[in-house]
């Protein structure tokens, strides 16, 4: 005898979409659960301070639910919930331009050289080492070295896992250009970090 | 050191598992002997495990409740915005 249990009906996106625009709140909430932590995890690292990234929460969820009649289904859901994400994101920080040091583009340039000077071996897990907390704020930190426009490459491609073509069309860049600036981003990360997580 | 330039260069590449063959060997015989590009290499691929590990930036349990209240009195309300 096979186990008759009833399996719980797992949505995709697409339909959920669907009854969110028919009208269905619960659906809308359903894709909210879904993605509510990648998104306030995005508008944190965008940031850099958490109630930004609770406003960019909220305002990315609104709008997203107020422009609904606007998503295409030839793109993921997701996709479009995080391009709403980061320029929500990207409009925090140009408010906050004007009395931050960090730039919000890369003033070495693209084809500039980066030579690693952080060469030492790393600790092994850091992330065992030191409390959550406190990683947490380390990588918040090294983030916000760098410019935002290498930043966001970064967190959508390695963190939130979009292809690079994906991010070249949220970023409007073309896929050369996110390419070269996730590997810049990569390395400028690899380098703050080093600082503090090397062994000695 | 222009064998290290190159795979400085080609190092996100190679986390992506995007390399030519040929060029991916010849940067795998240059990592068995270049401690400086070795550690590079691993300390970068530490780099993004770090950003992307799921414990860390978890939604706060009273972020999340505000998020819900907020869309529910915003968008359940028919008067909303």
């Amino acid at each position: 005898m096979t186990d008759s249990g009833e399996t719980a009906v797992v949505k995709d996106d697409l339909a959920l979409v669907a009854e969110a625009k028919a009208g269905s709140y619960e659906a809308f909430e359903e894709l909210v659960n879904r993605y509510e932590n990648k998104i306030y995890r995005l508008g944190l690292n965008v940031t850099g301070n958490p109630e930004d990234a609770e406003d960019v929460l909220q305002e990315a969820f609104l709008k997203a639910f107020q422009h609904l009649g606007e998503f295409r289904a030839d793109s993921r859901f997701y996709t479009w919930l995080v391009r709403i994400a980061v320029n929500e994101g990207l409009m925090k920080l140009r408010k906050r331009r004007s009395d931050r040091s960090v730039p919000m583009e890369d003033e070495v340039g693209e084809d500039g050289e980066l030579i690693p000077r952080e060469l030492a071996d790393w600790k092994p897990n850091p992330e065992q080492i030191f409390a959550q907390a406190e990683i947490e704020s380390i990588l918040r930190d090294a983030a916000q070295k760098l410019p935002p426009t290498y930043r966001t490459v970064f967190l959508l491609r390695d963190v939130e896992d979009l292809s690079t073509a994906e991010t070249a069309s949220v970023l409007n860049l073309s896929e050369g250009t996110v390419k070269a600036r996730l590997f810049r981003a990569r390395l400028m990360l690899r380098e703050e970090l080093s600082k503090v997580f090397k062994r000695g | 050191m222009s064998e290290c330039k190159n795979c400085l260069q080609q190092i996100s590449e190679y986390l992506d598992g995007q390399m030519d063959p040929e060029l991916k060997k010849r940067l795998e015989e240059h990592l068995v002997f270049c401690h400086s590009c070795k550690v590079v290499l691993d300390s970068t691929r530490k780099t993004i495990e770090l950003y992307c590990d799921g414990k860390l930036f978890q939604l706060p349990v009273a972020v999340r409740d505000r998020l819900h209240t907020a869309l529910r009195q915003k968008l359940k309300d028919p008067s909303r915005c």
